[in-house]
């Protein structure tokens, strides 16, 4: 705790960041006024499970309340009403109704939107829905207990696969359409995408890569058919919009910090730089908003959408708020997420899309489970583990010591390296998971490597 | 009683799945789904579960005054 401590402490963003930032405050002996604005009615829950359990029977959305794992006391709670700027001259945050809320801090945690289907009328019709929120989660299992002839979903990234899994669970027909050739190509590449793609149709998926939706048509105001780019229609009685994610930056745009589409910028710390590219004393940003040169990356700056990025982040942006300049820490944990889909337990450390070559160096993939290491040049970035996750630790290590891809054993063993086939950067498929967006705070480039590698 | 499990850390070492199954269920051969919300009525056992966790995931919300 500071010497010099703030008062006044505002945090943007009412999930998952903005309640473990909040709990780091209190927990480190903040007791000044803590204030939590949030653009949805309901204090924190948890998303993951949204389009996984809840989706079911068992769970209902509403049971997704997330812990409180530290005492908060007084919280002045802003549910409902979303902030519309950040005036840091004033050091204020004005909220849409007109309320200004000044602070000595502000932790910006305003996470991420799902990128909305491109035609407003169409994404009217009852039975289009994306998955994101609580009542999202809500109408669409309504929907699924409905019993619709077939359920449509659109994108084939993690939400949308768990999606269909959950309909076939439920023996529901369902068609998955996507851009690239297969499921997950655009956060883990072309060879583990093969392997989605089998777990898929072994689960009775009517997949359909390398095609895209042309129109989602309805009759009197209710979703009816897709017709599809390959000249096919697909009639069903919903549509799941699985295309990625939007950062929650446009209210910052007049703030003077380094923020656009790819998130906020802010050093290894979270503190927010500015367009100059300095770093800003009083504004912090934490979670699938903040974007920050991450130290086993080379310092690349890495935007995260994973649960325990925003864990991590939000602990760590909350210390540093109220800490002593020498005690301040770095978020430095690699990266890692997980998926539950066709009954298995997919998860990655590291960042796949960094690497230029893939080795399974465990288990088979064409059986579905296996544990592969991604490698830049001569070191480990990343793996991923398909129902072999107990190994992904061993991974970590290896990714922690830039230490290169193990021999492979037993199954594997012979296996060689290849091109991990990596979709190129400039076709828009569904976001990956990580955004690796370059050196600097305000250049915002959205690239991956390896460039002119074998793609498509 | 609210809880939350960090999958990132959860090993499917399913011992949380034995003691609380009506919270705690394994799909598959290892993935873990759960209840964040179960009946209170569970709470010994859910305790016991977060308790039991080999790599300490579970995280259960403190008793609010």
């Amino acid at each position: 705790m500071s010497s010099s401590e703030p008062e006044r402490i505002v945090i943007v963003g009412a999930s998952l960041a903005g309640l473990r930032g909040a709990e780091t405050l209190r927990r480190m002996g903040f007791t000044g006024s803590l204030t939590i604005v949030g653009d949805e009615p309901h204090e924190p829950y948890d998303r993951p499970p949204l389009s996984k359990a809840a989706l079911t029977s068992w769970v209902p959305p509403e049971h997704t309340g997330l812990p409180r794992l530290a005492d908060l006391g007084d919280v002045d709670w802003r549910l409902g009403v979303a902030a519309a700027a950040l005036d840091r001259r004033a050091r204020e945050v004005v909220l849409a109704d007109g309320t200004r809320l000044p602070y000595d801090r502000v932790l910006i945690a305003t996470g991420v939107r799902n990128r909305p289907w491109p035609h407003a009328g169409q994404a009217a019709l009852t039975g289009v829905r994306g998955i994101r929120t609580r009542e999202d989660s809500r109408v669409i299992r309504d929907l699924l207990d409905a019993g619709p002839r077939r359920v449509l979903v659109v994108g084939a990234g993690f939400t949308g696969s768990e999606v269909a899994s959950i309909c076939r669970q439920r023996d529901l027909p369902v068609t998955v359409v996507e851009r690239a050739e297969n499921p997950l190509v655009g956060p883990l590449g072309g060879v583990v995408g093969e392997v989605a793609a089998g777990l898929q149709r072994a689960a009775g998926v009517d997949l359909r890569g390398n095609v895209t939706v042309e129109a989602l048509e309805g009759s009197g105001g209710r979703f009816r058919a897709a017709s599809l780019s390959d000249g096919t229609t697909v009639e069903a009685g919903l549509a799941v919009i699985a295309l990625g994610a939007l950062r929650n930056t446009e209210w910052l745009a007049d703030s003077g910090l380094a923020c656009g589409p790819l998130g906020v910028s802010c050093d290894p710390g979270g503190r927010a730089y500015a367009v100059n590219g300095m770093a800003v004393d009083d504004v912090f940003a934490a979670g699938d908003v903040a974007r920050f040169p991450h130290a086993l990356y080379e310092y690349e700056f890495l935007a995260l959408e994973h649960w325990q990025n925003a864990v991590v982040g939000a602990q760590v942006a909350a210390h540093n708020m109220i800490c002593d300049d020498p005690d301040r820490r770095a978020h430095i944990s690699v990266p890692a997420f997980w998926s539950v889909q066709f009954g298995t337990n997919i998860k990655s450390v590291g960042v796949p899309t960094l690497a230029d070559q893939i080795l399974v160096t465990q288990g088979s993939a064409k059986e579905g489970r296996f544990a592969a290491a991604y490698t830049e040049g001569d070191r480990v970035v990343a793996a991923v583990t398909f129902n072999h996750g107990r190994y992904l630790e061993y991974y970590r290590h290896l990714i922690e010591t830039a230490s290169p891809a193990p021999a492979p054993v037993g199954e594997a063993e012979g296996n060689v390296p290849e091109d991990p086939r990596f979709p190129d950067p400039g076709t828009p498929y569904e976001l990956p998971t990580v955004v690796v967006s370059g050196r600097s705070p305000t250049s915002m480039e959205a690239r991956r490597v390896p460039a002119g590698k074998d793609q498509r | 009683m609210k809880l939350v499990v960090d999958l990132a850390v959860c090993q499917g070492y399913a011992q949380c799945a034995f003691l609380a199954p009506d919270a705690f269920r394994i799909y598959g051969e290892e993935a873990l789904l759960y209840d964040p919300q179960p009946d209170d009525q569970l709470r010994d056992r859910v305790l016991q579960a977060a308790a039991a966790c080999p790599v300490q995931a579970i995280a259960v919300e403190l008793e609010r005054p």
